[in-house]
């Protein structure tokens, strides 16, 4: 029943971002029918009459004073950075030369 | 020294028997003459942990009041931010970061003044049982070196084994605390989930990552759980109540009049047969110290196993996606005009290893319209499921046990290749984190057939964290007392001195 194709799993890969190899995506392919007919089990007890949990804690949204509180130097903040420039992290373009 | 219980160095520093530099170095040596065996430390902080111990001993000198666990050296997880000490979470893609701020556990550990040694190996992103999930190499058990010492926090655990440290710090999604300790005789505690702020550890799951305390006593893992435990403003999901009072009950150790609930779904078939035989023998002993064994169902966690590979898989491909070579961590192929796409593409390819991409595939899948309310939805019902089975369970009794995990600890690649038997180490660990509610595992004993340590799961519900303590020193006392020496005494001498 639950099978993943090869091309399935590239066009996963691709909304994750996640390059592949053809031979990863094969081998991952062949993985996922297992796990996925493991993990299709829970469809047995899950009927409509069941209230989704998504969280142990029964929170609703939590506030704090609208104050201004000490925070990362910009230093600090692009130390990680993998390019910076001016104060400000450097990416890759993001949209074509064109635009 | 090194092999004597975190109270017990307490005790000596605050005597003045022995100062924190000399404890510090004590460790730091022991790390230095068989951690290049046992592999549990990723990064050695020798100048910060001195540089802390000596501000310690300066305290103590001044006749300041100091926390109980003041100077005693600790292995701290690394998924835990800690300003300026290069933090990994055992992946590439983070290779050589240096967090710019201390995550909400270190530093309650630094003003508690526990000295923090270094960082310990895990699973990548703690996504594992058996810390062969690294990129940096996996971490040996102590008790055989050829064998895992569980996962994902092994190396916090396999220090604890191996004399290295007496405390330290785990996380734990759907056993990384508790199976880690079982499997080398030692104490881990998952608690209530909210217990312990979240804030600075890098999220996997987050409505089930949960931090905790590990150590070689009950008594250890109690002074731990107080000094990092209580509300914080950085983690909306923190719990603003007191915090359980674990040490009190750690040093009581009363179980008289108690109700403990076994769980008939966590034992049988698929438990190897010294894990059970270590469990009834538990059960005698708490019997004979005052309480009442019951036995109680929890039908749907059978369902368990499956809802966890649904949701923490889920949670990881939407939390994992910050890591995009934008402001930290790996960058690879940006050259010659490249996209941002196309760099952030080729980064996630070589910064992560084989479990974590298959989890975000998973995860990426299961959310993904079409799916969502068959994958994803029917498991967060199933959580719903294993909540009141809980929630009944605990109508008639005061804590659940179980055994921790399934088998011993297994050779390093026996089980690598094949994600599913990998999978079921965590089965009785798991309903836990699905729950919130609070877990711990402490040793049983040696299993006959292969003389390793097997682990004892006290299950307590949501902020009565207190009573999985009070359960466990009446066993550890129990068991002490028939053993004559704590089961560490029986880890084999590694290579170096001891």
């Amino acid at each position: 029943m639950s099978s993943l194709s090869r091309d399935e799993v590239a066009n996963l890969a691709r909304l994750a971002r996640i390059e592949m190899s053809d031979e990863e995506l094969v081998s991952l392919a062949s993985e996922f029918t297992v796990i996925l007919e493991a993990v299709a089990r829970v469809q047995e007890v899950a009927s409509a009459d069941v209230a989704p949990t998504s969280h142990p804690l029964p929170l609703r949204n939590v506030f704090r004073p609208d104050v201004t509180t000490p925070s990362l130097t910009p230093e600090e903040a692009l130390s990680g950075a993998p390019a910076s420039e001016e104060q400000r992290f450097r990416v890759p373009q993001i949209l074509g030369e064109e635009a | 020294m090194i092999r004597s219980s975190a109270s017990e160095m307490a005790s000596a520093l605050a005597q003045g028997e022995i100062t924190s530099v000399a404890l510090t170095q004590l460790h730091l040596d022991r790390i230095a003459s068989v951690d290049k065996d046992v592999h549990a430390f990723l990064h050695i902080d020798t100048e910060g942990a001195l540089e802390q111990a000596s501000a310690v001993d300066a305290k103590r000198a001044k006749g300041e009041k100091l926390s109980p666990l003041a100077g005693v050296p600790l292995a701290l997880k690394d998924v835990l931010a800690q300003k300026g000490v290069p933090t990994t979470c055992g992946s590439k893609i983070l290779e050589g970061w240096r967090p710019p701020y201390d995550s909400t556990v270190v530093a309650k550990l630094k003003k508690n003044d526990i000295v923090i040694l270094g960082k310990t190996n895990m699973d990548e992103f703690a996504m594992g049982s058996s810390t062969e999930n690294s990129a940096y190499g996996p971490t040996h058990n102590p008790w055989d070196l050829s064998r895992i010492p569980g996962g994902s926090g092994g190396g916090s655990a396999a220090s604890l084994a191996a004399f290295e440290a007496p405390l330290a710090i785990g996380t734990d999604t759907g056993g990384s605390i508790r199976q880690p300790a079982a499997v080398t005789g030692t104490v881990g505690v998952k608690p209530t989930y909210g217990g312990v702020s979240r804030y600075g550890l890098v999220a996997f799951s987050s409505s089930l990552d949960q931090a905790g305390p590990c150590a070689r006593t009950v008594l250890d893992t109690a002074l731990l759980h107080e000094a990092i435990a209580g509300h914080d403003a950085k983690d909306a999901t923190s719990i603003n109540a007191p915090v359980p009072q674990v040490v009190a009950a750690a040093k009581s150790g009363d179980v008289k009049g108690m109700k403990i609930g076994v769980v008939k779904e966590l034992n049988g078939d698929g438990y190897q047969p010294g894990v059970r035989a270590r469990f009834e023998e538990s059960l005698e002993l708490l019997a004979k110290a005052g309480a009442e064994i019951v036995e109680v169902s929890c039908p749907n966690f059978e369902y368990a196993l499956a809802a966890y590979y649904l949701i923490a898989p889920s949670e990881c491909s939407s939390n994992l996606a910050r890591f995009d070579a934008m402001r930290y961590g790996l960058r690879v192929g940006d050259v010659n005009g490249a996209s941002a796409e196309e760099v952030m593409n080729l980064t996630r390819e070589v910064g992560f290893g084989r479990e974590v991409k298959r989890r975000i595939i998973l995860g990426t899948y299961a959310l993904s319209s079409g799916y969502y309310d068959a994958y994803y939805g029917s498991a967060q019902k199933v959580r719903t499921l294993i909540t009141q089975d809980f929630t009944a369970a605990f109508t008639k009794a005061d804590v659940l046990v179980s055994p921790t995990c399934p088998t011993t600890a297994f050779k390093i690649g026996e089980k690598s290749n094949d994600p599913l038997a990998m999978y079921l180490n965590d089965i009785a660990t798991i309903p836990v984190n699905m729950a919130g509610i609070g877990g711990m595992s402490l040793p049983s004993g040696l299993a006959d057939e292969d003389g390793l340590p097997v682990g004892f799961q006290i299950m307590s519900p949501v902020m009565k964290d207190e009573r999985m303590y009070s359960v466990g020193a009446a066993l550890e006392a129990a068991l002490l007392s028939k053993w004559g020496a704590p089961i560490l005494s029986k880890v084999p001498a590694l290579g170096g001195r001891v």
